[in-house]
This record gives structure tokens, sequence and C-alpha cells, in this order.
């Protein structure tokens, strides 16, 4: 390996530029993965010899106990299971509606592209606020409800614009020939469109299964006191501010017996790994994908 | 071509029935965009009609025509707040150190990943630094919360083990290390994130310019400083931009989960302000007033910037 970064003939000034650039992307590297390291050893050990601390990334104590108590508590397997569905519902929804949009937005012919695309534009740039929004979700009576993790965020311009920045690089004669063929616009859509915009759809599909998977304050400000509306981030939430604060007050009496026989410190790290090993085992799959569109995007924006 | 004989009524009429002769043609493309439009306008623009609210003695109980109004009564009770102000600053500062952070690491990280010619160490790197930006910021509040805690936390045994301090710091009480930490924790999740835009942009700079450079007996470290920073250049006028169009609305996630009692003051920004202060103390009238001064400072924000945009480079990014 040296031998291939320093030939003979290598100034010094280049040995010492590449010395930094090693040393740098070393020292990221750490840093980003360090604590998600450290975070799975602690919930890998024993909850009683953690407190003794001095835990890195090796679990030092090994035992799956941590994850069986917190797996006996209700109150995450319910999390898990509305986590699991408001990703698959809010993912099919957005990407129906996105991609609808951008079909429709691409078409140059289309009478309303004008219009619709400046009504979609504007809401990127001013919005109604907190309090209107929850003013309204209120007065929908979507308070309490599932619909309210999946419905007022249906629609994003953004989505819409990536998808169709991506449309508009497909040759319009496919669209063409397929009307020669009799089709109407929503076979062109579904049959034409939507399996050639598959490098567009995963990017955005990725976006919005993260998304919906980590989003936390829908649940605190609508289902707070749902008991059966919980997802898993409102739940880690709930524990990491009860150890934080000494905010008591929207605390289940269920938790605090789970944490009564493991330690908080113990919850706290098994409940993060649960939430974040889906990402982890989708994420690198995408990489290739999401990387091109964000890039699609940002130009076009 | 027929015009020269044609009236104005008729012409109109034509007009009229061509729009509806078109409009069923195409009412597969109305079918599949305006349901979402009809969405679209319940759930993001009838929230602005509730910002009547900020002027009125509102009460969630009465309808519209039954609620008293009151003017600006709100916000001049809003501009003799302290807190008001308070949480201006904690914004602007938390957003400032954002801004200048968020834009110089990532750009060095870019330019030194860049120089990494060995391609699947690149890869590595790079799909490692990604990885917090798809973590919650539940997690990541989680994590820099157990990093920075006094028992066993990763930063102080290191800060205690090299002898820079003698005994661990209390990072969670500590006000006035609040905005250094949410400007951290934003680093730390972020940065990786944030090279992939300058990554595509330094591709896109060509090769002959650094040969040129070689033969002219240049150094990696000068072709870094001398091609590869320019030819970013106005990629990161135009982020910056944005950013500017942004420095208002940074929310309260951050602030939120990493925030306690003990650094209110230092934590508080404005959305989290109008969260305590309109949701949680059921001031629906004073928590839209701050919402609205919140939205008119970002739209002019944003139109500023995007002024000093056009006469940089004539172009618009709105």
């Amino acid at each position: 390996m040296k031998a291939r970064l320093f030939s003979s003939g290598t100034p010094w000034s280049d040995r010492f530029f590449d010395f930094t650039v090693y040393f740098v992307i070393t020292l990221v590297t750490i840093i980003t993965l360090y604590p998600f390291l450290n975070v799975l050893a602690i919930s890998l050990n024993d909850s009683t010899d953690s407190v003794r601390g001095g835990i890195t990334i090796f679990p030092r104590a090994f035992t799956f106990k941590n994850y069986e108590t917190i797996f006996a508590f209700s109150g995450l397997i319910t999390g898990l299971k509305i986590s699991i569905l408001r990703t698959v519902v809010g993912t099919i929804l957005g990407l129906i509606s996105a991609s609808m949009l951008a079909f429709t937005l691409s078409r140059v012919d289309f009478q309303g592209r004008r219009f619709v695309s400046t009504f979609l534009a504007l809401t990127m740039y001013v919005s109604g606020g907190l309090i209107p929004t929850y003013i309204l979700i209120k007065d929908l009576h979507m308070m309490g409800t599932f619909a309210v993790y999946v419905l007022p965020g249906l629609v994003s311009a953004f989505n819409v614009f990536v998808i169709r920045s991506f449309i508009d690089g497909i040759p319009y004669a496919l669209q063409e020939s397929a009307k020669l063929d009799g089709a109407n616009d929503f076979t062109i859509y579904w049959r034409v469109i939507l399996p050639l915009t598959k490098p567009a759809l995963a990017t955005i599909a990725l976006f919005l299964a993260v998304g919906q998977w980590n989003s936390w304050f829908d649940t605190y400000l609508y289902n707070g006191s749902k008991d059966y509306l919980t997802t898993l981030q409102f739940e880690l939430m709930k524990v990491i501010q009860s150890t934080t604060t000494n905010a008591d007050s929207f605390h289940g009496r269920n938790m605090t017996e789970v944490m009564a026989q493991i330690s908080p410190e113990s919850v706290k790290m098994a409940i993060t790994i649960i939430v974040t090993v889906p990402i982890l085992v989708v994420y690198p799959f995408l990489q290739n994908y999401f990387v091109k569109g964000m890039t699609l995007g940002a130009v076009k924006s | 071509m027929k015009a020269v004989t044609t009236i104005k009524p008729q012409l109109a009429a034509r007009r009229k029935s061509r729009f509806w002769g078109t409009f069923f043609q195409q009412k597969y493309l109305y079918l599949m965009s305006l349901p979402f439009v009809l969405w679209v306008f319940v759930f993001n623009y009838l929230p602005l009609w509730g910002w009547t609210m900020a002027f009125q003695k509102f009460k969630p109980k009465d309808s519209f025509l039954d609620q008293e109004w009151v003017g600006l009564k709100y916000f001049k009770e809003l501009f003799h707040d302290d807190s008001f102000f308070q949480a201006l600053r904690n914004t602007l500062a938390m957003s400032v150190m954002g801004l200048v952070a968020g834009f110089i690491i990532p750009i060095v990280f870019a330019i030194l990943l860049n120089e990494v010619r060995i391609g699947f160490l690149k890869r590595f790197v790079q799909t490692i630094s990604y990885l917090p930006h798809f973590v919650s910021w539940v997690v990541a509040a989680g994590i820099v919360t157990k990093m920075l805690s006094t028992d066993n936390g990763a930063v102080n045994d290191l800060l205690v083990g090299l002898h820079i301090i003698h005994e661990p710091i209390q990072f969670a009480a500590k006000g006035n290390l609040f905005w250094s930490i949410v400007t951290a924790s934003d680093i730390w999740k972020e940065t990786g994130w944030n090279t992939i835009i300058y990554l595509a942009a330094i591709a896109g700079i060509g090769p002959e310019l650094y040969e040129a450079a070689r033969v002219d007996g240049a150094s990696r470290s000068q072709q870094a400083w001398h091609i590869t920073l320019p030819g970013i250049r106005s990629t990161i006028i135009v982020l910056v931009i944005i950013s500017i169009g942004h420095l208002i609305s940074i929310g309260f996630e951050k602030q939120f989960l990493l925030g306690n009692n003990l650094v209110r003051d230092y934590s508080q920004t404005l959305d989290l302000y109008a969260l305590n202060y309109g949701l949680g103390m059921g001031r629906y009238s004073f928590g839209t007033a701050i919402n609205i001064f919140n939205s008119v400072v970002s739209v002019i924000l944003l139109f500023t910037a995007n002024g000093i945009f056009k006469k940089i480079t004539k172009e618009s990014i709105i």
C-alpha cells in the first residue's frame, strides 16, 4: 500500500498532503462510527455491569437481556407496528402522488401545467406555521388518528420536482408512439413513464421512508396520549427526555417498570439500536440511487 | 387565419370551447393532478388562513365570525416580551454558527475526500459518513447526550484521559455551551451528506486543468487550492445564498431534543418559543403571531438573498 501511495519521486509537500488526507478521513470515520459501536456494545452488555463504565466498542458481559426486557414491554411492540405501517403506507401514497403530479407537470401540452406548478412551488417558500396547522388538524378531527401520520404531508413539492426533472429526460416520442397505439394518458403514466422512472422513484422512496420512520413530532403533537398509535421514535424520545430532564408528566407507568428492571441507560441504548437497524439494513443498497437523486434535485432547485 | 373576418365574441366563444375541448381530451391529466391540488390547498394553504388568529382573541370553540378582533395587540405584546428577543438571539446565533461551520467543514472534507486515490477506501468512507444523516434527530440526540454524559461519556473520558480537564464537564447543564453542542451535533450528523453536492461539483472540473498545473510543477495542495476550490466556487455561492434564505427557519427539533430546563435561556428558538407559549400554554393567537413573524422574515430574507444572487449571476433561484 505504501509503495502505491508514495513512489520514490513524490515531493515532500505531496507526502505531507497525503498524510493530512488520510489522517482526516480516518478521524472522520472514527468520530462517525464510534458512537454507534459504543451504543451497540452497551446495549449488548449486562446493565449492572455497564454502570461500572469503561465499555468502548466491545461488550464486557455479553447478554441479550436488555433486548428481551424491552421487547416484553407492550408499548414497544405497538410502536414497532405503527412505525412500520406508517412507513409503508406513507411511502406508497407519497410515491403515487409525487409521480402522478410529476407526470402531469412534465407534459408541455397540459393546460393546467403552469397553474399547478406555481401552486406547488409556493408551498416550498410559505407555510402557515405550527399553530395554524395544529388548529387545522384539530378542526378536521384528525387528532388521535393514524391518518395524521400520512395525510398532511402527502404531497411534497420537492419530490414532485425531482421526479419531474427525471421524466423530462425521457424522450417524448415514447409517449407519442404509445398514444398512436391508442393508450390514454393514464396508461402512458402507468405503462410507459413509471417503469422508466424507477431510479428517481427509488430515491424518493428512500427519502419518504426514512422521513416516515424517523418522525416523532407528529406523534408527540397529535397522538401523544394515544397508546395504540405510538411510534418507536416517540417511545425513544420519551425515554431520552425522561432521563435528561425530569419531565415525568407524559411518561407511562409501563416504561418506568421496565427501566427499574434494567438501567435507563441500557433501555435507551437498546431502543436506539432497534430504531437504527432498519436504516442500516436498507441504505447501502440504495446509496447509488440517492446520490444521483440528491445531485439532480440540488441542481434543479 | 380567419381572424380578419372574425368578430370578438365569436373568438372568445371559440377559445372557450377550445379550452373545454382540450380539457376533455386531457381529462386524465386533470384527474391525476387536481385532487392533489385540492389536497395541497387544504393542508398547505388553509393554515395560511389561520394567520387571522393572530389578529383575534382566538377561542377554539367559537366560529370564525364570533371571534373578537384585536388588531395588532399580540404583535405589540410579542415585541415587548424579553423571551422573544432571547429566542430571536438564540435562533440567529445557532443559525449563523451552523451556517459557517456547515459550509467550511463539508467543503474541506469534500476536497480531502476527492484526493483519496484508492477507490474502495473512498467509497467506504463516503458510505460511513452519510450514515448519520439517515438516523433521526431523536437517535442523534440520544447518542450525543450519551457521548457528552458525565458518567462514562466518551468525550469526558477522552478529555480526562488526555489530562485536558481534571473532572468531567456537565455539558447538559452548561447554557453557554449549548449553541456549540447543537452546532457540533449538526456537523457530526450532516457533514458527510453535505459533501455529496461538492463532490459532484468537483467531478465536473476538467482533468486538463490539473494536468496543466502538474506540468507547471504545482503540488497536490496547490492544485486543491488553485483549481478545486475555485472550480466549485459557483456551487458554494448558490448554496450559501439558499442558506441565507433559511437563516431564521432553523426549526426546533435539535433544540427540543438536546435542550432541557437548565439551558432553556440558550435553547429556545423562535419555533420552540411558539411551541411552548402557543401550544403549551394554549395561547394560540400569541403563538400564531410568532409564526407569522418567522414566516415574514423568512420570505424577506429569501427575496434579499435571491436579489443578491441575481446581481452576481443574472439567474434566479426562486
